[in-house]
């Protein structure tokens, strides 16, 4: 049995220390905002934020996360009050099948909380590693900046509940 | 004055002043005229093709170019132990490149590390082997640089202390280090060899990062290929005194030379990755050249290695084929849970190369006695090359931290190497981390785009 702190709660898990935080996510503690891609940490779509630094959850064993806070996008907001990265994702129509959306978004919330106003090739660049066969990405991109607008006048640390710093 | 202590003083004058006469024929070099910068159309295309394939062979943007920025104009930093030195503009710029330069004052900085207003130049530039390229070589060279885009780009200053940051002390380096005797063919070796020798030891300067220095920074000449170092990597020892699990052979170093990439060694990566991406836009017979002569310097394997290559071929090829029965290690749980579930699905799977990763027990990094090479490739990843399809490994610095990366590396040494533990694995991957951190502070994204736009399909 081990602890793992996720969006602000405790979880009493019973895992390997080799089980990838994804399994666990999704399949004990039924949070599936993360989604399993490719399953090698190479299309971002599992991406969720270990203690404010956007981490692939498929290639993170338990072992790594003692004492860690893990951040799912479900701990961002709700969908009464969705936080200001989802409301700029859905006011931009970002998704399309939104596989990995979610990635996406988990990778922008970080970049966002370490820099307020990323330039546009800042964050081209940290969202390299997510993969969108839909082709979206003009969509994506747009969502980020008006993310960050967003943020400029809405609290953010309210939006990432005492998880990710 | 008497009679004597006027002699005496006289020779004590003679000898200040031939001594300052050959302090100054050693250190002052005359400005070459400058010239009106030649037109593009003043060159002939072959030639200048020729200069392109040499510049890819020498490797030249990777140091002259800052990753996102304009080809060959300079402005990267080189860490040495001496001081950073940055790159200089070699684009055909008048103020601030090569433009004014002739093609006398080219080959005067290419044999003997002058620029044309006769400023000594450091040897980061590696004129100590560029003593070996042919006149008509430079000819080339000058014109493949000479009809690229103007860039106008100021050098930055070097940071050194003193004494390093006088130019006078380069004079000093070269009359110790600098030999000026240019590359001799072997009559008794093949032409094929001879090519490779000729590229090798010259234009391509594989022993500037594969040879390990001495204090002044000059290659030993003692230990050539013996393993050196370069921004924070080893560059591994390709003579005989090779960690890799598998002997290297003339048909395995050109097709990893070629194609960035062998079944049996993996794919370069680290600075090691500029080289062969411009290997693999150049004749294939000069790559072909260069194998043949490097697989001499390797050596015919010993019966011990041999057998110790096949035995690394056989362990590969077992654990890959029951990829999920990972082995336990009772000591280092955490390693071995690590391994299990960030490394194994790609490096046990049994994929083939290169999008499959390499098994580890042919990992030349886990073999090798300096573990900063595997602790740089977990922490950073392998990036994708824009526009090509081509392998990529996640990096791990956001989720591990630098005990639990050591834990990691030290289960790796013991599960697939019979090499001793490393010593100072966490000291390693501490640094490991700083010098990550720095490089992607200074260098801006996108990464930078291959010299040539005509880009290579890699498998």
């Amino acid at each position: 049995m081990m602890t793992l702190k996720v969006n602000g709660r405790e979880h009493q898990v019973d895992a390997d220390p080799d089980t990838p935080l994804l399994y666990v996510l999704r399949e004990d503690i039924k949070l599936n905002a993360a989604k399993f891609g490719c399953g090698l940490g190479q299309c971002g779509a599992c991406t969720v934020i270990v203690d404010g630094k956007a981490v692939l959850s498929c290639v993170t064993p338990m072992v790594l996360l003692e004492g860690k806070q893990v951040t799912t996008l479900e701990g961002l907001g709700t969908i009464a009050e969705p936080a200001p990265i989802q409301r700029a994702f859905m006011e931009e129509q970002a998704a399309q099948c939104g596989y990995c959306i979610a990635g996406i978004m988990m990778r922008a919330q970080a970049l966002l909380q370490r820099s307020s106003k990323p330039t546009d090739e800042q964050i081209r660049a940290e969202l390299e590693p997510h993969l969108c066969r839909c082709g979206t990405h003009m969509r994506i991109l747009r969502a980020v900046h008006r993310a960050i607008r967003l943020m400029d006048t809405a609290d953010v640390s309210s939006a990432a509940s005492g998880s990710a710093k | 004055m008497t009679g004597p202590s006027r002699i005496v003083a006289g020779i004590v004058a003679i000898v200040l002043l031939g001594g300052a006469a050959a302090a100054f024929a050693i250190v002052w070099r005359p400005a070459i005229a400058a010239v009106e910068p030649p037109r593009p159309l003043a060159f002939d295309a072959a030639l200048v093709k020729r200069g392109r394939d040499l510049a890819a062979i020498g490797n030249c943007n990777d140091c002259h170019t800052v990753r996102g920025a304009k080809n060959f104009a300079g402005g990267l930093p080189v860490p040495t132990p001496f001081g950073t030195i940055f790159s200089s503009n070699i684009t055909p710029d008048t103020e601030t490149g090569i433009g004014r330069w002739s093609e006398a004052a080219f080959r005067r900085a290419m044999r003997s590390g002058v620029n044309r207003e006769g400023q000594h130049l450091y040897p980061t530039f590696p004129y100590d082997h560029f003593t070996n390229v042919s006149d008509e070589d430079d000819r080339a060279l000058y014109a493949f640089l000479m009809t690229r885009q103007p860039v106008r780009a100021p050098a930055r200053e070097n940071q050194l202390s003193f004494p390093f940051n006088q130019r006078f002390a380069i004079a000093g380096w070269k009359l110790l280090f600098l030999r000026h005797d240019t590359y001799q063919p072997d009559p008794k070796q093949s032409a094929e060899w001879n090519r490779g020798a000729y590229l090798v030891e010259g234009l391509a300067h594989c022993g500037a990062c594969h040879t390990p220095r001495n204090a002044l920074g000059a290659e030993r000449n003692s230990a050539q290929f013996a393993g050196g170092d370069v921004d924070n990597w080893h560059a591994y020892a390709l003579n005989d005194r090779s960690h890799a699990p598998v002997p290297w052979d003339a048909d395995a170093l050109f097709a990893y030379l070629r194609d960035g990439w062998h079944p049996d060694h993996g794919s370069a990566r680290g600075p090691m990755a500029e080289v062969v991406s411009n290997l693999s836009s150049v004749p294939s017979s000069d790559v072909r050249a260069i194998a043949v002569y490097m697989a001499g310097i390797s050596g015919t394997p010993t019966p011990d290695r041999k057998r110790e290559g096949e035995a690394a071929l056989e362990q590969a090829k077992s654990s890959s084929a029951k990829a999920s029965s990972v082995p336990i290690s009772l000591t280092n749980t955490a390693g071995a849970s690590i391994y299990a579930a960030a490394c194994a699905s790609c490096h046990a799977s049994g994929r083939p190369l290169p999008f499959g990763g390499v098994n580890l027990a042919l990992s030349t990094a886990i073999a090798s006695p300096d573990p900063r090479n595997l602790a740089n490739i977990v922490l950073s990843g392998v990036q994708a090359i824009e526009g090509e399809r081509s392998p990529i490994m996640p990096g791990f610095a956001a989720s591990m931290t630098d005990a639990q990366v050591s834990a990691l590396l030290s289960y790796l040494r013991a599960q697939f190497s019979n090499h001793p533990p490393w010593s100072d694995v966490e000291k390693s991957v501490q640094d490991a981390r700083r010098a990550q951190t720095a490089f992607l502070l200074t260098s801006p994204p996108p990464r930078n785009a291959p010299v040539d736009p005509q880009q290579r399909e890699k498998p």
